[in-house]
């Protein structure tokens, strides 16, 4: 179902021009309020009154990460802070976090994001909404329960964790909807099995999933296994949080960006130059509506491709395909973003620690699992067993302590960390999607 | 009094050990008395050898991390109650062993315990006092 048929089935033109009259209110905005902003457009050379057609959007510089780690934690807050009203935050390249924030209107839009993600995902009022996205600083927790909230369904704030619990909760609250990770979904469908629970005796219907890249193949062995219909939802919380683009469930191909809300590109990530109609690059997005925290342009450094084909569906928003890689080494963990960067401004901040490391992934079990290799160099090492086991908890407590997510430490033989070119080999992702 | 013992940090893969024996093999080192302590994902070869500056240096040539410590040698009667009788005393004095290891001597019909303790100084000073015959790095190296 449509959850907002006005907005959604607009006519292009008539979207364009909607889209053109906030483009421009923004850029005015961001160029007044951030005098980040206002410095790189005036290195650009591109003032607000230059962004005459929405073709104009190509003028305005990029925003990267980096951006926002250099004006961290606020510096790009386009509202006084008395208005804003939450903030969420998710991995910076390094020890920093990066930070967004919302006012009340941004929640409110937000609730309508998340809302006709879960309406286009087959959810409506008076279904039991098992919200297991981490509650937190996290996006998706929050951003779930607030769009859950405003389709009128009732919300299960289960947040993440404690799969048999999880499913006692479904069986006896009679949950319909379910929101995680899809990697969390085949792990309940693991416990289920362990617990002799049959999927089919549940009310489940549908399932939310998002936050983590996935396939088709998994879209299949998580509706045989949870006997449930599976929609990739897509969302960062640079641009939002969950609820900038969704599957409908009439086709369950490529994702509609909200476009009313924010205006998606795709950019060769080389050149920066938008590649032609239906090629493959790295995803660029603009906020159309956001107050606290705006963006113009930025660089997801996720790769996918727009299918502007009309669907079926009635929605009018341009389709992005699910997302098929990244153009840097981010790691999605268990739905939490890992830089390998971080883990060596873990290891460098531990004394006599070098940085020689490599990050292995798999999935075991359904479940994420990482594992960080670390060089004993001469510096740390100790003829005792357990000076050497303290120095390994100690790089997973801070490990955990900085991003959220366990690992498991195994300590190594110098040298034993693959060598290519004379640069060490980071991550091998053995995961299969 | 102290003796200078090497240790090797050795992953838990197969034929790692054999390579260390291999290398220092081939410098002619002699190894005296050696333990293993081993953990689900590494183990700590310590050793004591004829020529610790030498066995280090080849070993860490061919990409070894190698430590030195000094740990002591305490030769006991071969017979019942040996060992006993020096961890009393340690006990007495509140004085941790972190490791140790033993061999028997063919010869002199003695056994040479190797001590790793969390108090060096202390505890020679303690096994003194009781009459408890501490060994020469170099006869240990020499045996």
């Amino acid at each position: 179902m449509i959850w907002n048929e006005e907005f959604e089935t607009l006519p292009r033109e008539a979207l364009e021009a909607l889209q053109l009259k906030r483009l421009k209110n923004l850029v005015e905005r961001v160029y007044t309020a951030v005098p980040y902003y206002h410095k790189k457009m005036d290195e650009a050379g591109v003032k607000p009154a230059d962004i005459k057609s929405l073709a104009d959007l190509v003028k305005l510089p990029f925003t990267t990460k980096e951006d926002l780690r250099l004006n961290y934690p606020f510096g790009l807050f386009a509202v006084p802070f008395e208005t804003v009203v939450r903030i969420h935050a998710s991995s910076g390249t390094t020890g920093k976090p990066t930070v967004v924030g919302y006012t009340k209107n941004d929640i409110e839009s937000w609730a309508e994001l998340m809302a006709r993600t879960l309406s286009a995902g087959g959810a409506h009022k008076g279904d039991v909404v098992h919200n297991a996205y981490g509650y937190g600083l996290f996006t998706g927790g929050l951003g779930a329960h607030y769009g859950a909230e405003r389709l009128g369904a009732a919300v299960i704030p289960i947040s993440g964790g404690n799969s048999k619990r999880q499913i006692m909760i479904m069986q006896d609250f009679g949950s319909t909807v379910l929101l995680c990770t899809p990697s969390y979904a085949l792990n309940l469908a693991d416990v289920m099995k362990e617990m002799r629970v049959d999927p089919k005796t549940l009310k489940l219907r549908v399932g939310l999933f998002g936050a983590e890249p996935w396939s088709e193949n998994m879209r299949q062995e998580i509706e045989a296994r949870l006997n449930i219909m599976a929609i990739d939802i897509f969302g960062l919380s640079e641009v939002m949080g969950p609820g900038v683009a969704s599957e409908c469930i009439e086709e369950k191909h490529g994702l509609h960006v909200f476009e009313d809300f924010f205006i998606p590109e795709i950019i060769d990530p080389e050149t920066g130059l938008p590649v032609p109609p239906g090629e493959q690059g790295e995803l660029v997005f603009t906020t159309l509506t956001k107050e606290a925290f705006p963006v113009i342009r930025y660089r997801t450094k996720d790769i996918s491709r727009l299918i502007t084909e009309p669907c079926s569906c009635g929605r009018t928003f341009y389709r992005m395909q699910r997302i098929t890689g990244r153009t840097d080494d981010m790691l999605i963990i268990r739905g939490v973003n890992v830089f390998p960067s971080q883990i060596e401004h873990v290891l460098m901040s531990i004394e006599g620690v070098e940085p020689h490391y490599q990050i292995i992934v798999d999935r075991q079990a359904s479940l994420d699992v990482m594992e960080v290799q670390v060089e004993v160099s001469e510096s740390i090492f100790s003829d005792e067993i357990k000076v050497l086991e303290k120095l390994g908890k100690k790089i997973e407590r801070e490990i955990k302590d900085l991003l959220g997510v366990s690992c498991k430490v195994k300590l190594v033989e110098p040298k034993t960390i693959q060598r290519s070119e004379g640069k060490a080999k980071r991550v091998i992702d053995n995961r299969k999607l | 009094m102290k003796v200078e013992q090497i240790s090797i940090f050795l992953e838990n893969k197969s034929g790692r050990l054999a390579e260390v024996a291999g290398v220092l093999a081939k410098a002619e080192i002699n190894i005296r008395a050696l333990s293993l302590a081993d953990t689900t994902d590494f183990g700590i070869l310590r050793l004591i050898v004829n020529d610790t500056e030498k066995a280090k240096q080849v070993l860490k040539d061919n990409g070894f991390t190698v430590g030195k410590t000094e740990v002591i040698g305490v030769e006991v009667a071969d017979k019942p109650g040996g060992l006993s009788e020096i961890l009393r005393v340690m006990k007495d004095h509140n004085i941790n062993v972190e490791y140790m290891y033993a061999f028997v001597q063919k010869s002199a019909g003695n056994a040479v315990i190797i001590f790793r303790f969390d108090e060096l100084e202390k505890a020679i000073d303690v096994l003194r006092k009781s009459g408890i015959r501490i060994m020469r790095g170099e006869d240990i190296c020499a045996l």
